[in-house]
């Protein structure tokens, strides 16, 4: 570890950033009403964390029971349909009420201080936006109570699982998703606004941090795709309750209708979960490495051809479903495209470490293992792409071994990255150095042990989603259950990591990280309540 | 970017009450969907949710009114419609797509046609048609006749055209400083959107007594109810805004040059109306 620096006189907006006034400007009501009112971007950036928080441990620990049954071969600590149940709804928890709220939450926090923005455009907005998660990640969890159990589809619930052969609490299932989506939607919207709208006098677009540009291409997305979640869920709701035949051929419809407008949506989804993580890794890798960001522009261009491509590869989810030939070479050459921009986006990150001046904080240990784990769950997925190769890998533990290389060491390892990066911001104390190694090796090493294997155990044919496995493949997922619960026990490092450093821990000055450039280094360490009432004047630096 | 100070809106109990309400009526209406009772918890909840629209709305309006809301805050106001807008389209894109999905696909499938022979085994007897008259299995009725485009779809098309005219009108008055105009105007578009309701309240009375066009009626009627009811419910949100702008013109609100909730109602209510033409090619004409 490099020694931490002293303190750093703040840059020059600091001070007429803070100046006065925020006391006298809205006293907050006390106690827990507090933060059901809140408009404050800080405050609801901070419960959007908590929350994620309080879901990630929840679906990990769906994760968990999943992993145990999967310990050895038999059936063993759970029934089957117990079994899909909890698959089901780690999957939906960790991607509709972990991933998403934590990257919200990061965004609520730091696009207003890193653009000089006040607050978000639509403060109330985006306390309602807020508040409907708990409602609808309550009623979504009170399903595996009710009489015929939870979800047990899998997350992607394609019908007629989802319909004809459903639980009665579906329902409340598609219901419970359309109050998250409708939060996800006024989220976005919000972010577009403010960020279109409320950046300080003199910040071009092109000015703006790459953590701000990622996010406002994934609000786009969000905005683009969720309305066709909730559209393909009402036609659920219709088949389920009111007899119609979207997706049953009896009546024409058809089931694989089901799975284009559900992809249509899930792909742009999934870089909904990584595009901010790469604008978070852009941020950190130059700071720790001491050199301004290597393709700034490239990097804005690369996530935006990213997400434009997200709209046209949807089908590779559905190699096997029984495309006419045409389809599967069209969204084969068109998956394979995207590896494009995914690798100018590491070769600028790579090249930005190049003859940098590197040190290895705890943030900086993340990205790094972003960059590189991430980049293995990117080589897996191109061979996905392969339509021909995807005949054989389909629907095996090489496609969850891919999903989870992306979501656990790329999209969570970067939301961990961000916490670690911004805790001295939003605390006012450094994180535990000693305690954040111990957490980022640990974890590191179990989400390897975890999901390595399952690039073996599916390669050989083993399927996902089965409570039972042929001997073969006991020693692998010996393995990845031990990793499993290695990797879930370091995280509770983690909690008290966040825990004493919001208590205490060596006091950070404004500019925590030497590197660091952006605007949120300007004011003050733990940030006011409130920032920038009046304007900032901003002074572009060369990217 | 404004270079004063900005407005930061105080906190605001409606949020949480809205989460509370819209959690309430979910779980109500999972409550009639699932186990048949319940709508006393549906109906409260619904009443709540649009109790508390109505009063959020109110708060706005009255800061509007007071002054408070700077050029910022105005353009924060219409990228959020801009974007809002934004996402009914992709809403209404989903159902279009099945639509098409399922004409150009997936019917001439289940006949057989292409590579996806397998598929025609299921219903050896079947053939493929637009509008689909005769499901793949007999188990499910198809509808019983489809409606010509040239009578009452066509009317509603006209009205709705003419609507977006007329609002076209009220909205350049208000420019120019003609209230009587505006309010004239405004409310003629009022009348032809409830005669649009009306008229198609009677198209779904005729679908379901003459027609046999149900939603149990195969894929035809799912897609037709669908495309055509969430259209209607839109219709009807975009007439209660444009209700709410008729009195809030005669209690003198708005000016010249600043009137944003006047014509984010009207963005609203073109939107509506080009969903329509859409609907009316390819539900009604093609």
């Amino acid at each position: 570890m490099a020694p931490k620096l002293p303190p750093q006189p703040p840059l020059e907006h600091s001070s007429a950033a803070t100046a006065g006034g925020a006391a006298a400007h809205h006293a907050p009501p006390r106690g827990m009403l507090r933060w059901l009112l809140t408009t404050n971007h800080k405050e609801i950036g901070s419960l959007y964390l908590i929350f994620s928080l309080i879901m990630f441990f929840i679906g990990g620990i769906f994760a968990l029971v999943v992993r145990a049954e999967l310990f050895q071969p038999g059936l063993q600590l759970v029934n089957p349909e117990f079994f899909n149940q909890m698959t089901t709804m780690h999957g939906l928890i960790m991607v509709f009420a972990a991933v998403m709220p934590a990257f919200t939450g990061l965004a609520n926090w730091m696009i207003p201080l890193q653009i000089g923005a006040p607050d978000m455009a639509l403060p109330r907005l985006n306390n309602f936006s807020f508040w409907l998660l708990p409602v609808a990640f309550l009623l979504l969890l009170s399903t595996l109570l009710m009489p015929g159990g939870g979800p047990n589809f899998g997350w992607t619930f394609y019908a007629p699982l989802s319909t004809t052969f459903a639980p009665p609490s579906t329902t409340f299932f598609i219901l419970s998703l359309h109050i998250a989506g409708i939060s996800s939607i006024l989220g976005a919207i919000n972010i577009v606004a403010t960020i279109l709208n409320m950046r300080a006098p003199g910040m071009r677009m092109m000015d703006m941090p790459l953590f701000v540009w990622t996010w406002l291409i994934t609000a786009f997305l969000l905005i683009a795709v969720m309305p066709v979640l909730a559209g393909v869920i009402t036609m659920m709701l219709m088949d389920i309750n009111f007899g119609t035949s979207f997706f049953n051929a009896a009546g024409g419809g058809d089931p694989v209708l089901f799975q284009h407008l559900f992809w249509f949506f899930g792909h742009p989804e999934v870089y909904i979960m990584i595009l901010p993580a790469f604008g978070i890794v852009s941020a950190i890798i130059p700071t720790f490495a001491r050199k301004p960001l290597f393709g700034y522009a490239s990097m804005v261009y690369a996530t935006a051809s990213i997400a434009l491509l997200s709209f046209l590869v949807w089908a590779h989810h559905m190699f096997v479903v029984g495309l006419p030939l045409v389809a599967e070479l069209f969204f084969m050459y068109t998956t394979m495209l995207i590896a494009v921009p995914t690798g100018v986006k590491v070769f600028n990150w790579i090249t930005t470490l190049f003859r940098g001046s590197i040190t290895f904080e705890p943030p900086m240990l993340f990205a790094l293992a972003f960059v590189v784990l991430f980049t293995i769950g990117g080589f897996s997925g191109l061979m996905l792409a392969i339509a021909p190769a995807d005949f054989q890998y389909h629907d095996t533990y090489f496609v969850v071994a891919h999903f989870h290389y992306v979501l656990v060491p790329g999209a969570v390892f970067a939301i961990m990255a961000g916490v670690y990066y911004w805790l001295p911001k939003w605390t006012g104390h450094y994180p535990n150095v000693r305690l954040s190694q111990w957490h980022f090796w640990l974890s590191v090493i179990g989400v390897n042990l975890t999901f390595f294997p399952m690039h073996f155990s599916g390669l050989a044919g083993m399927p996902r989603r089965i409570p039972d496995y042929a001997l073969q493949f006991a020693d692998f997922n010996l393995v990845s259950s031990l990793g499993a619960f290695m990797f879930g026990a370091s995280q509770l490092v983690f909690v008290a990591v966040v825990i004493l450093c919001v208590r205490g821990g060596e006091k950070a000055p404004a500019k925590a990280w030497e590197g660091a450039e952006d605007l949120e280094w300007s004011v003050p360490s733990p940030a006011p309540l409130h920032t920038f009432e009046t304007p900032p004047t901003f002074s572009p630096h060369v990217h | 970017m404004s270079g004063g100070s900005y407005y930061v809106p105080a906190t605001s109990k409606w949020p949480i009450l809205g989460s509370l309400a819209l959690g309430v009526m979910m779980i109500g209406t999972g409550m009639v969907l699932v186990h048949g009772r319940g709508t006393p918890v549906m109906a409260t909840g619904l009443a709540a949710v649009l109790a508390v629209m109505a009063l959020w709305f109110r708060d706005v309006v009255r800061e509007s009114r007071r002054g408070l809301y700077d050029a910022q805050m105005d353009r924060s106001f219409r990228w959020g419609m801009g974007w809002f807008i934004f996402s009914e389209v992709m809403f209404f894109a989903a159902f279009f797509g099945a639509l098409f999905y399922v004409r150009t696909f997936a019917i001439p499938w289940l006949d057989g046609e292409g590579a996806k022979g397998v598929a025609a085994l299921l219903w050896p007897d079947f053939t493929a048609s637009w509008p689909l008259m005769n499901p793949p299995d007999s188990s499910i009725a198809g509808p019983a006749a489809t409606f010509s485009p040239w009578q009452l779809p066509l009317v509603n098309t006209l009205i709705l055209v003419a609507s977006s005219i007329t609002l076209t009108v009220a909205h350049e008055g208000l420019k120019e400083g003609y209230r009587d105009t505006t309010r004239n105007w405004l409310f003629a578009t009022l009348l032809l959107a409830i005669t649009f309701i009306g008229i198609q309240g009677v198209e779904y009375y005729e679908a379901y007594t003459h027609y046999g066009i149900t939603l149990q009626a195969g894929i035809y009627g799912a897609t037709f109810f669908l495309l055509t009811g969430f259209h209607g419910l839109h219709v009807i949100i975009g007439a209660t805004i444009l209700a709410v702008m008729f009195v809030r013109i005669q209690r003198g609100h708005f000016s010249g040059d600043n009137h944003f909730g006047f014509e984010a109602s009207c963005w609203y209510w073109h939107f509506v109306d080009v969903v329509w033409i859409g609907l009316f090619l390819f539900v009604y004409v093609f």
